[in-house]
């Protein structure tokens, strides 16, 4: 429940965010609702509000939700999921129901632990969504509550638990400055293309440890 | 145009969370394939961070985005919670603009 609860907070800037990048409210709760994975949800308006394309923001929504895959794979085991069912449970897989899963002992647990999770999270992540984006309606110029400095401060925030070791730490500085250096000679949002293709080579090519 | 695109990534983020629940194991058991995909986040969000601080456009620029990128270096190593690194970037670019 804690959880759900801390979905709830994050969502309420992901709706501040999004509304301060100019969706609508109906398009800002429909990415709530339809996407439900909050990074790709933070990039796909990210993007749009620093005046990227939609396509661009919406290829690196994608792409960032690759890793629900992995989860997936991770999970199908557990679930055991089939027909209606395995179409409801896909679109709870994310970060945190996978690791309430996979956090049990038991099959049953698990599969309680992921339903759970997954409802409420899917509840409070809504509701947060709502509640932000209504409250920065209100707001006629976004950029006056440094809504503009929060996209950044968000995928950092997203970014941090994944850098505990060497290895990402130098990926995500290397990352950084290639979208520097190239962003001057590219469209808005190309950046990030250029910078997914690279490390995908990059874990492609690697030799094995 | 905005709404093509919701749908659109939004159906490609279902199809991916489906297909990982749905699709033989060994598809995406692949070493190289489990080596990879969890550098495409990190790669992406440090780039996305990057960009959102330094550019406007296509210009790279030096404003009060880069004290609130500062300040929510701090807040997360300070292990501050999501919204509190979000609000204290927001709220530092704010009281920057105000001075």
């Amino acid at each position: 429940m804690g959880i759900a609860i801390a979905s709830g907070a994050y969502a309420i800037s992901f709706g501040a965010i999004s509304t301060a990048a100019g969706l609508s409210l109906l398009q800002t709760c429909a990415l709530s609702i339809l996407m439900f994975t909050g990074a790709s949800q933070f990039a796909m308006v990210g993007v749009i509000g620093a005046g990227g394309s939609v396509w661009a923001g919406a290829a690196t929504a994608a792409l960032l939700g690759s890793r629900n895959a992995l989860y997936g794979l991770r999970l199908s085991s557990l679930l055991e999921a089939r027909g209606r069912r395995r179409l409801g449970a896909a679109h709870f897989v994310i970060d945190e129901t996978t690791a309430m899963a996979i956090a049990r002992d038991e099959p049953a647990a698990s599969r309680f632990a992921f339903w759970t999770t997954g409802v409420a999270l899917f509840t409070f992540w809504n509701l947060g969504t709502l509640l932000g984006a209504l409250a920065t309606h209100i707001v006629s110029n976004p950029k006056l509550l440094g809504l503009d400095a929060a996209p950044p401060a968000a995928f950092l925030a997203l970014l941090a638990p994944r850098l505990r070791a060497r290895e990402p730490l130098a990926i995500a500085l290397a990352a950084a400055v290639v979208a520097i250096a190239v962003l001057p000679f590219v469209p808005a949002g190309v950046p990030l293309l250029i910078v997914a293709l690279l490390v995908a080579l990059f874990g492609w090519l690697r030799k094995p440890d | 145009m905005i709404w093509a695109g919701v749908i659109a990534a939004s159906a490609a983020c279902y199809g991916l969370k489906l297909a990982g629940i749905s699709l033989p194991q060994s598809w995406l058991q692949d070493a190289r394939l489990q080596r990879t995909i969890p550098l495409i986040p990190i790669a992406l969000l440090a780039a996305l961070v990057a960009t959102q601080t330094f550019s406007t456009g296509r210009h790279l620029v030096l404003d009060v985005r880069a004290a609130a990128l500062a300040v929510a270096i701090i807040a997360v190593l300070l292990r501050a919670p999501f919204l509190v690194v979000v609000a204290a970037a927001a709220a530092t670019a704010a009281l920057l603009r105000l001075i």
